[in-house]
This record gives structure tokens, sequence and C-alpha cells, in this order.
């Protein structure tokens, strides 16, 4: 590029530069630029016209004064004119100042486009190139509308220069970046492809970028850009390093191309071309032998961009994740650098090993790196590194060296950095809970975490601890006495009383015999600890004094005594008061059966996800422990029988009520378990889902048999509650559908922030649009109603429901409310009328096996003929008279109409009066639907 | 109380540096350069909180004097000091500038060891300090041991401000009365807001210890003396100003004027602030700025502005400087004035009009063209205020001296023996007229 030189400097502008350099102060700043400004104004008012020259000049200035931070209002014009200009300084000043100053001012955008046009249009390779960078430095809507079509064209043209094809692919990329709808796709793609063997290295480089981003979004039209890669791969590792010339970095033949050819590949499974695939092992097993040589130079750089290239190779390999010996030789490559001295090295090396751990092929090779990895957890400098170190060791645990692993990491979180603590303590409770063989080992493992860390051990972590020891017999004398041993530690932490307490009040009995753990002994050594606690712990002590005095009747007088003295009865804190009060009644009052039945022993917790599990996942963000656990689960469900995936968030949960929950001790809610995300992208996904559906309450009781009502029938009252009563009114055309959803307030005080909103689970976003046609207000006054539409379109067959959930304040408490919608696929049926000998023969051209579904059951109302007639009318379909031989049966015949296709669907209903039962058949030409309808439509009668 | 002290050039780069302190630490220094000095946004708030520690500053010309505090001190105290220290340094080597301060510092850092003591303000009296720190040579066999017990005895006294034994042959004494006249008006001459801020400066050469009794035209005075003649108060309230607050030098005797509103007082030797003051209501305003402003299509602008002076022929205003903003866009600009010079500024964005002098119920014309770029912004110009600078030989408050007496009953000189001067100075604040 030809610099300005030095017959063409602007000396005016030098000059006005170094007058602003040297201002003393910020005043004589704006003074001096007030001057040049006004100067610049009068010189541009001026009737004749000026030359290209001192154009350019005012213009440079007018930029260096926008670049200081101050405003400037003019000059477009003339920067627009000198896009015009035939010499090079010229245009790129004008070039420059309309990238820094562009505004969506229409006639200015119109006129920069001609230009930019014009430069596009010219053969002139350095104007092209002005014109290309000027695009993408902008890469505003405006001009992705202008140029995406034609910038597609400069690039695959054949006569293009290859500085030229490599800038429009850069722009292009950007362009793509900013705005991808205005792309246009088309015939272009191909030779795209085909630019990966263009001769000029810089133009493939720019290429494999913008073919790598393009096939993120669309991997079938890039597909055949995987043998160009592979052989444009193979071409570099194997050229020598001086076949390259200008591309050859420290003597790495090419490096960024690469690496970017290495995430190209990426973005495909492994070629299924046998030929295809054996070179790309090829160039892999290359690239990690040339890991092996001997450096080539002692330079920083040499080392890093082989690396690059090298670390760019496995994360290929453990995306293939499909050569067993190319993964374990990435392993050891990274084994290797695990004690490089290169600190970067080393966290590169543990965190692509995670990933390792969780391959099946290398898991094993990543096992023997334990120990280094283990001596970086204590030796290791850098906190980071430390973390990445972590996670491995929770990656690569398995049942073998599950003890190992967790001494390790419950010996280093007594040094563990503080932002890092709580982490670990999570990782070791769930390590922990997870390869538990022997469950005396799991709760001393816990009650060593919370000894040394007391303060990072989440409600989750001993919620937990006692859901196990409940659940399981032969733990619990053990959990007793070790809990009662560690309790008599003089300073204990607060989660360590708690866990002591709960304990102690469910399994105390079981150490009683002990004199050295006499009743009366067990409760003085908790009620020691009383008066150091917070007051939920207090609380949950109360309630172990009670269930004290069911267990032991002996003591029954000191804990009497307690809980009658000032300081429980007239605490200042309401729920202790009212424990207090509550509990001291209980054992006067009632007789020892009472007693015993009310203060049973804790039922067994229903198995569920780890409630830990889901806090880690949170704190980690949906990156990699969401793949991790993920393969962890599966792995793991041999052992232990491990944690059962909590029931979709459709299944009705009652909300767990405060008072119902004696100790407090409310388990937290479950997490809801996405299907086992396949990429990083769809983990990612899920994650979203599952956190946003956190904040949605559980579907309301009741809901269920609202839902089934509204089946054949297209209005009612949907919900109903102490505040709020939905009702419903929806028509149905086609595959459109309207519902108007009518909020009544029942309270005479008016809700605040009432924000009903329709959530589309993602297996159903696809098949069906719903749309809130516009906000309700959000405050409803008492005794008031408030009617939305809610505009449906059916775009191809459906199971599920869409979920309406419904936020507002009532009085000082948030209440959230989620309800079904009925919107079910016989909504979209249009009934057709047949003659018998019509139904039959379509009958039997669906008479293929998985396009009938057959359903026998038992009926749950009166079998009545009328009834059932307007049943089967309401469900959408036809009902034909006299085609059915057999006059007591029901047939019928409808069309369910979605977007993309229309369904025809035939029905048969069999009753048997004697036998109280159905027989339900259905035919249609897909077997989700005919499944769907068969399932609706059984729950009716 | 004050931590420290500090006084930088405007490069950020350190003058002076007293701590007091221990809490305060080295790093302060550099937290308000690079917080306050050198911060990207210009800082307006005079305090600024940087890690628990305030820091308290005024600008004087280039150079900032920066106080530092870690604790919850009075902020008008501290900034009550700076102004008197820049008072002090002011009548030791006159004009505060980078160079004055480099060629003290020695004289500096005593003065500071002086004026503040752990944190705590004392003596600021330039007076006072001046018998005891000079910035010449002290010949120590000069002072006698008397002399000194004298200092002490002063500083530590009653009468802090004023040392015993001052003779004059000629006893003398200085009143300058100094406004200035701050408003704003509408386009239409209707007055927005107004006010006078005026001082009222004492030079004094009287020998002795005279008690000294300064009576003026204050509203509640006339009207307690008036209360026998009726006819009196009609004639004098007209003569008469409402002030609406004022503060006094220390030595002016507060009680005295709580329940007799009369100001008596023992003067320090030499100049000294007697009072300050500020009144709102019958403002004599000297000047009347009349603006028309014309836009003739986009590109050209017509301004035309008359002042008219309001005060009595006989007196002369002077340094008459009219500011008369122009537009952003301008590309050039000519103007025809009848009297004086005008000056298209393009540094400052305004046609600069100044006049040396004009007497009183006069006229004067500007006629400016004003030639607009075209701009592809659309906001409109927000045509910031006219504003003004003069000078004029009244109070335009109204405020006149109605006497200053002397008694000293123990030299034989009496009021009539001294020679009183009385000026009376009004100079333009914030004068400014929207248009």
């Amino acid at each position: 590029m030809p610099a300005v030189s030095k017959g063409d400097g602007m000396r005016g502008l030098a000059v006005f530069i170094s007058d602003i350099r040297n201002c003393k102060s910020k005043e004589a700043e704006i003074k001096r630029i007030n001057k040049e400004l006004a100067n610049i104004r009068s010189k541009f008012k001026g009737d004749k016209a000026l030359d290209g020259y001192s154009k350019k000049k005012y213009v440079c200035k007018l930029l260096f004064i926008f670049l200081l931070g101050h405003d400037i209002d003019f000059g477009h014009m003339e920067a627009v004119n000198l896009l015009s200009s035939n010499r090079y300084t010229e245009k790129q000043i004008g070039y420059l100042f309309i990238s820094v100053l562009v505004n969506s001012n229409s006639e200015l955008i119109r006129l920069i486009n001609n230009a930019i046009k014009n430069d596009l249009a010219s053969r002139n390779p350095t104007f092209m190139g002005l014109a290309l960078h000027c695009i993408a430095s902008v890469g505003s809507r405006e001009m992705a509308e202008a140029f995406a079509g034609e910038i597609p064209k400069v690039l695959v043209a054949g006569d293009t220069m290859d500085s030229v094809k490599q800038s429009a692919a850069l722009c292009l990329l950007r362009l793509y970046r900013t705005s991808p709808d205005l792309v246009p796709m088309g015939d272009w793609t191909s030779r795209v492809v085909h630019l990966l063997n263009d001769q000029h290295l810089g133009v493939v480089t720019a290429a494999t970028s913008l073919i790598t981003t393009l096939a993120q979004k669309n991997p079938e039209e890039f597909k055949t850009s995987v043998s160009l890669a592979v052989s444009r791969l193979s071409r570099i590792v194997t050229s020598a390093s001086t076949d390259l010339q200008d591309y050859t970095y420290y003597f790495v033949p090419a490096p960024w191309l690469s690496v970017k050819l290495l995430r190209l590949l990426q973005c495909y499974p492994p070629p299924e071309d046998p030929a295809v695939r054996g070179r790309l092992t090829e160039c892999l097993e290359t690239i990690l032998n040339k890991a092996q040589e001997p450096p080539k130079s002692k330079k920083v750089q040499h080392s890093n961009a082989k690396n690059a290239v090298l670390f760019e190779a496995i994360s290929l390999i453990i995306h293939h994740d499909s050569e067993p010996n190319l993964l374990v030789r990435a392993c050891n490559q990274l084994g290797q650098f695990l004690q490089h001295r290169e600190t970067n090295l080393r966290y590169l090396a543990l965190e692509s090993m995670c990933t390792l751990a969780s391959s099946e092929f290398s898991h094993e090779a990543v096992k023997t790196h334990i120990e280094t990895v283990i001596n970086a957890l204590k030796t290791e400098r850098d906190v980071s590194v430390r973390q990445r170190a972590v996670d491995l060791l929770y990656a690569m645990c398995d049942r073998s060296n599950a003890p190992q692993i967790v001494a390790e990491m419950l010996s280093y979180l007594e040094t563990a950095d503080y932002s890092i603590r709580e982490e670990i303590v999570l990782k070791v409770a769930i390590l922990a809970e997870k390869y538990a063989v022997d469950y005396t080992w799991y709760v001393d493992t816990i009650l060593n975490l919370i000894r040394i860390a007391g303060d990072y051990v989440s409600e989750e972590v001993w919620y937990r601890v006692i859901q196990i020891v409940i659940n399981r017999d032969d733990v619990q004398g053990y959990a007793a006495k070790t809990v009662f041993e560690a309790l008599q530690a003089p300073a204990c932490h607060e989660n360590l009383v708690k866990v002591g307490g709960y304990i102690l009040g469910e399994f105390g009995n079981l150490i009683a015999g002990d004199p050295r753990s006499s009743p009366l002994i067990q409760f003085n050594l908790l009620h020691s600890k009383f008066h150091l606690c917070s007051v939920p712990t207090r609380a949950l002590l109360l309630s172990t004094y009670i269930k004290f005095v069911n267990l032991f009747p002996e003591v029954k007088p000191t804990i009497q005594d307690v809980l009658r003295s000032d300081s429980q009865l007239r605490n200042a804190d309401v729920e202790l008061q009212q424990r207090a009060v509550e509990y001291l009644r209980l054992s006067t009052v009632a007789s020892t059966d009472i007693l015993a039945t009310v203060l049973e022993e804790m039922p067994p917790f229903p198995e569920r996800e780890s409630s830990i599990l889901a806090k880690l996942k949170k704190k980690k963000g949906p990156s990699t422990v969401t793949d991790l656990e993920d393969t962890k689960r599966e792995r793991s469900v041999d052992v232990n029988g491990g944690p059962e995936p909590a029931p979709a968030s459709t299944s009705a949960v009652s909300t767990p009520s405060p008072s119902a929950d004696l100790l407090g001790l409310g388990a937290a809610p479950p997490a809801p378990a996405g299907p086992p995300p396949s990429s990083s992208g769809g983990g990612l996904l899920v994650d979203v889902f599952s956190d946003s559906a956190s904040v949605v309450a559980p579907l309301a009781p009741g809901s269920e048999d609202n839902f089934a009502r509204f089946v054949c029938k297209n209005n009612g009252v949907l919900f109903e509650n102490q505040l709020l009563q939905i009702g419903l009114k929806s028509e149905f055309r086609q595959n459109l559908g309207r519902m108007f959803i009518f909020y009544g307030n029942k309270t005479s005080t008016q809700f605040l922030n009432f924000t009903p909103t329709l959530i589309c689970s993602d297996d159903l976003q696809p098949n069906i649009l719903g749309f809130i046609t516009k906000p309700v207000d959000p405050t409803v006054e008492g005794g008031a109603q408030v009617q939305q539409v809610v505009n449906i379109e059916c775009v191809s067959d459906f199971t599920e429901a869409p979920v309406l959930n419904i936020q507002f304040r009532y009085g000082g408490t948030f209440q959230n409310v989620s309800v079904q919608l009925p919107i079910t696929l016989n909504k979209f049926f249009q009934p057709t009328e047949m003659a018998s000998q019509d139904f039959f023969q379509r009958w039997k051209q669906l008479s293929n096996p998985q396009q009938e579904v057959q359903n026998i059951f038992k009926a749950k109302h009166p079998m009545d003929t009328e009834v059932t007639k307007a049943k089967i009318i309401g469900f959408g379909s036809a009902l034909l008279e006299e085609v059915d031989p057999n006059p007591a049966n029901f047939v019928g015949a409808g069309i369910i109409h979605t977007k993309t296709t229309q369904i025809g669907c035939l029905l048969r209903l069999e009753p048997n009066l004697q036998a109280q039962m159905y027989r339900l058949t259905l035919r249609t030409s897909k077997e989700a639907v005919s499944q769907r309808l068969c399932e609706l439509l059984s729950a009716q009668f | 109380m004050i931590g420290g002290l500090f006084i930088y050039n405007h490069k950020g780069e350190v003058l002076i540096s007293r701590v007091y302190r221990d809490d305060i630490g080295r790093n302060a220094v550099d937290a308000f350069r690079v917080n306050v000095i050198h911060a990207r946004q210009q800082v307006r708030s005079p305090v600024t909180n940087i890690a628990r520690t305030s820091f308290f500053h005024v600008k004087r010309s280039n150079i900032w004097l920066a106080a530092v505090t870690k604790q919850n001190v009075n902020a008008a105290m501290v900034f009550e000091f700076l102004y008197k220290m820049c008072d002090v340094m002011a009548a030791y080597f006159g004009k505060i500038s980078e160079e004055n301060i480099k060629n003290n510092f020695v004289l500096i850092y005593e003065l500071l060891d002086e004026i503040l003591d752990f944190g705590y303000p004392q003596n600021s009296e330039t007076g006072a300090l001046k018998t005891f720190i000079t910035q010449q040579g002290i010949k120590s066999q000069h002072q006698t041991k008397e002399e000194q017990s004298q200092i002490t005895s002063q500083v530590t006294g009653q009468i802090g401000w004023r040392r015993e034994g001052i003779k004059y042959r000629r006893n003398e004494l200085f009143l300058d009365v100094l406004e200035s006249v701050n408003l704003l008006m509408s386009p239409q001459g209707q007055v927005l807001s107004a006010h006078v801020s005026g001082r009222v400066v004492m030079k004094s050469y009287l020998s002795g210890m005279p008690e000294c009794k300064f009576g003026m035209n204050d509203k509640i005075v006339i009207e307690k003396q008036g209360k026998g003649t009726a006819d009196e108060t009609s004639k004098s309230g007209k003569q008469s100003i409402a002030i609406d607050d004022c503060t006094f030098h220390q030595c002016v005797r507060l009680s005295k004027f709580d329940s007799e509103r009369s100001i008596s007082f023992i003067p320090p030797d030499g100049e000294f602030e007697l009072m300050r003051y500020r009144t709102t209501k019958d403002i004599i305003l000297p000047f009347r700025v009349i603006p028309l402003v014309r836009e003739v299509g986009r590109t050209k602008l017509e301004v035309k502005v008359v002042i008219k002076s309001n005060f009595k022929p006989s007196l002369l205003a002077q340094k008459i400087e009219v500011r008369i903003p122009t537009p952003l866009n301008t590309s050039g600009v000519q103007v025809i004035c009848m009297k004086g010079k005008a000056k298209y500024k393009a540094s400052e964005n305004a046609i600069v009009w100044k006049i040396k002098r004009m007497a009183g119920m006069k006229e004067s014309q500007i006629n400016a063209e004003i030639e607009l770029l075209p701009t592809n912004d659309k906001k409109k110009w927000a045509r910031p205020p006219i504003s003004m600078n003069f000078e004029v030989p009244f109070a335009p408050s109204g405020l006149k001296v109605r006497y200053l007496k002397v008694f000293e009953p123990k030299l034989n000189y009496s009021d009539h023996d001294v020679i009183k001067w009385v000026r009376y100075i009004g100079r333009s604040g914030i004068y400014e007229t929207r248009c």
C-alpha cells in the first residue's frame, strides 16, 4: 500500500496536530479546535471549489478532531466527493472518513453506496480493496442490504485478483456475521468451497474462515469442503518448512491456515469416505509426530505456532471421538504438557484432558496421569490452572480411584483459593455420593467436608447427606455415632450442628444404648451448641428436642424445662416461639401413642436427581459441565442405581407447603432434566431452558383434569383458585386458531405486575406457533376481568401442549400459576363426510401396521350413545352414520390440518355394554398422529 | 480534620506536599492525580471520594490545591481554609502561579506549619502571620526578647489580629465597597433572576487600638432610627437597602450586631475584608441589553444588539465587553458597530465587542451578519445567552456608607483627625440576556 509519501504530506495537518499536542490545558485545546473548525467551515463555504488536496487535508483534520472526541456535523459531503477521486490517497482518506463517521443519513448513504459500487465495478484492485474494506468496517445492515448480493460475485469471479478475493471473502464473512439473513445462499457456495484449492494461501485462509462460519449454519451445503480441507491440510502438513515461503511462520508451515482447516473439520462428523478418512488420520498422526520432534527453533513463536496446530488437532480428535489410537496418543501428548514449563500449556493440557476424560476410549489413558494432576493441584502457582486440575480430577474420577481423588480434593480444600472452594465442596460431595461403595466412607467424607470448609457447604450438600442417611438403613447407626463424636469437638460448624441435630433426632436411639452417649448426654451436647446458632438452626434443634421426647421418655422433663424457659417461650423470633409453644403443648397434652405417630421417623425421600448436581450446573454455567455430567450420568447408572432424572416439568408437582415440612427441610425443587445434549450448542439450549423453567411454577394441581375436559369442547373455565379464574373461548379453522383468555380477579384487591406468558417447550416449539397478540395491562383491578387473545398456528403434528404461565403480585406476595393451554392436535380437525364404501376403501389403504393404533379400555363414564356421539363430534371428526355394519359402533373421519401437511384420519369406536369396555381404533397416515389422537380420545370415555 | 495538603501544577506534578496525619499515605497524592487531574471526564465536583479518602480541591489558574482527609470533616470549613490559604499566599507573593510557588516553597512550608496544626486550622490572619513569618531574613539580635514575647501574647491573646503599639503619623483609612451584579434577563427584558454579592474591604492605617463603628443604609437600622420621625422614614425608605444575608470578619463583635445591629470592631492593621453581603431587591441594573436575532434562510443569521446604560450621565462605565455567541456552524461573520471594537473570535465561538468607556443614559448598537454552513445535523442551535462585562463607579445594590467612626480613647486623636476615603466599584458577575 503506498503510504502517504513525503511530497504528499499535509503540512497543515501536521501543524494542527502538533498545536493540539502542545496545548497546556483542555480549554486551550478546545479553543484551538474551535478556531480550526471555523477555518474549515469558511473554506468549505467558500464559493470557489477546493482542489482535491485541500479537501483531503480538511477532511483529515475533521477526522482527527472527531477522533479526539468532539462532534463533527459537517464535511460528510466533501468526504463523499473524495470517494470519486482517482487518486489513491484522496480516495483512501474519503473511505477512512466514511468508515469512521458514517451515520444512516439517507441521501448520503445513497451517494456512498454509489461510489462503492463504482469502485467495486472498476477493474482497479486497490480501489476494489478500499471499497471492500469500507463495507467490512462499517458492516451495517444497510451495507449488507446493498452489497451482500454483489460480493459473492466478486469473490468467485475468475478474473479477480488474489488480494481482492481475500478481502471479498473477509468482507462477506463480516456481513454474514452481522446480518446472516441478508447474505443469499446460491450457486456461488459451491464455487466458494473450491477456493480451498486456490493457489494463493492467503485466499485459502480467508476462504476457510468464511466457510467455517457458513458451514456452522448450513452444514449440508458445504459438505464437499471436508475432502478439500483434508487434502489441503495434508499438503500443508507434509510440506517441508521452506515450501510455503511467505506462509511459513518460524519453521511451522501455515499455522493459521492449519488451525482454521482443523476448526472447519470440527463442524462435521468424521468423513465417511475411507480414503479421505485415512488421509485425515494420517494428517493428524503427522501433527502428533511433529510434536515429538525436537523444536527447530528456540523462539517462543515457533513453539506457540506448533502447539496451536497441535491443540486444534487434538480438539478435532476429541470431536470425532472415533479413533482410539489417536485419542490415546493425544492423551499421552497432553500428559507431556502437564509438566511443561509454560503455564499456558499446562492450562490448555488440563482443559483438553477434561474433555478427553469423557471419551470412553481415552478415559483409561487419562487416568494414568492422576499422579501428575494431583501434583499440579498441590504445587501449581496459578489459581486458574489449579481450577482446571480440579475439573480434570472430577472428570477422571470413577469407582476405582474415587477414594484417592476425594481424599486429595479434601486435603487440597484446606489450602484452596477461596473463590473455588464452594465448587470443590460441591464436587467432593457429588463424587463421594456417586462412587460410594461403603456408605460409612461417604458419611465420614461429608462430615470431614463440613469440618474443613463449613462455610462453603451449601444447604443442598447437607440436605443430601440427610436424604441418603435416611434412605439407607445400614448407615444410620454409624452416622449417628459419627456425628455424635464430631459434635464433641469444642468448636464445630453450624452446618455440622444441623446435620447432627437432624440425625440424632431421627436415629439417636441407635446409639443410646452406649452409656457414653446416653439420651441425656446427647441432649446436653446438642443444647450446648444451641445458643451459638442462628435462628433456622435453633428451629431445627427444637424439632430435634421434640423428637427426643418421643425417642427417650426419660429426658422429657429436661426438654420441657428447656422449652418452657423464657428464652424459648417468649423468644422474639416468631418461628422459634411458635415451635417452642407448640412442642411444649404437644409433649404435655399428647399421649405416647400420638407422640409416636406424630413424631415418627421420617419416611425415605423419593429418589431424584441430586440437588447438588443442579447447583453445580448452575454455578458453572452451561459450558462444559453439562456435557461432562451427562456422560457421567450414563456411566454411573450401574453404580448405586444412579440418580434418576426428575420428571419433566409437564407432570404435576404440588407446591410444597411450608407447614407440611415439619423440619423446614425443604428439598430443592427438582431440576428438570433435559434431553441429553448432543453437542455443546445443544447443551447450552437445554441449560437456558432449565433456567427459565425453574422460574416457572409447577403446573397448578387439577389442571390435568381441566385439560382433559377441553379436548372435546372449546369454551369454559380452565383454572380457578381463590384468587384467579381463567376462562377460555376458542375457535379453530383449518390449521389456525384463536383463543380468547379471560383472567378474572376474584379478590377485591388489585393484582400488580400481572404478566401472562406463553411457554412452548422446545419439542413443541417448531411444531406449533403461539403468539400473544398484545400484552395485558399489568394491573388487574379487584373483581375485574381482562381479556387476552392468543393466535395459534399448527405447523406440524405435536403431542405436548403449550403452558400458560401467569405471574402477578397479590398483596405483598408473588403468585405464580402455570396451566396447560388446551391446544391439542384434534383442534385442527376438519370433519369429512363420506359414504360407506369410501370409508372402507380408505380404511384399507391405511392398513400399514404403524398407521393403526388400537386401544381397549374400561369406560370411566356411563355409556350413553348420545353423549358419545356428542363427544366424537366435539372431538372434531365427522360422525358417519350407517357406515359400520354394527349400528352400535361409531365411525368418524376427518382431516387434520397443519401448515405443512394434511393428515387424513379415520376412527372407529366399538362399545361393549356388558363389559363396560370400549375398543377404539384409529388409522391415520402418520403414526405419531394416530397415537396422540388415540390417547386424547380414549381419555374422554 | 485535614489529613494532608497537596499543591499540583496543571500536569499533575506535585509542587507542595504536606501530610499532617498518619492515615494519609503516599498513594493519596497519586490517587488524586489519576482520578481528578488526569481523569478522562472533567471532574466537576470539588469534593471527590477515592477509596474512603475525601479530596477537596480548588483551582487557581493552573494550580490545584487539594486538602485530603479520611474523616468526616465539615466540608465548608475545609473550603474556607483553602480560600484563606490562597489569600495568605497571595498576600505573601502575589499571584498564585507555578513559578511563584516553586520560588517560595520554603515559605509555603513554613506557612503550612503555622496555619494548620495536626490538621486543625490555626491563625490564618495575614497581618499576624507577617509578624513572625517573613520573606526576608531576620536578624535575631534586632529582635528583642520583648518583641518575641509580644508576638506570643498577641497570637495567643484575645485580639489575635492586631498587635499593640502601632503608630502612624497620619491616621488614614480606605473603604472599598466592591460589588458584583448577576443577572439573567429574558429577550423581552423581563428580569428572571438578579442578585448582588458585595464585599466591604477596609484598609486601615490607624494608631493604637482604635474602636471603629461602621454604619450603612441597612433597612432595619434606618427604620429603627426613623421610628420617631415619620416623614423621615418615607424619605429614607427609598435610600435604605434590604440585606439578605451577611458575614463579618472575625474582628466584628457579633453580639453587638445581633442585639443592636451595629457593626463595631477593632480593625486589623492593613487590608482586610470587613464584611460580605448579598442583596436581591431593588437592584440598579447598570446596563440593558436588547438583542434581535433574525434567521434569514438556512445559511444566514442577522444579529442586532443594542446596549443602554442606565445610570447618572455624570458617571462613566469602564471595560465594557459584550459577548455574542455564534452558532457552531458559522462560516463567516461581518460586524458593524458604532462604538468600540468588535471581532469574531472563532476559538470561542463568539463575537466579542469591546467599549472602553461609556457614560450614563447612552445607547450603542452592533450589527452582525453571520453566514452559516448547512449541516446534516438536525438539532437546532441552542442560542446561548449574550453575556456582558463592565465596571461602574457605584454600588448597584444601592448600599451607602453612612459613617465610619473611630474612637481611640488612649491616644489623643479623634474621629475628625482620621482621613477617610470611600470608593464604590460595581462589577459584572454573570450578567446575561437571553436572545
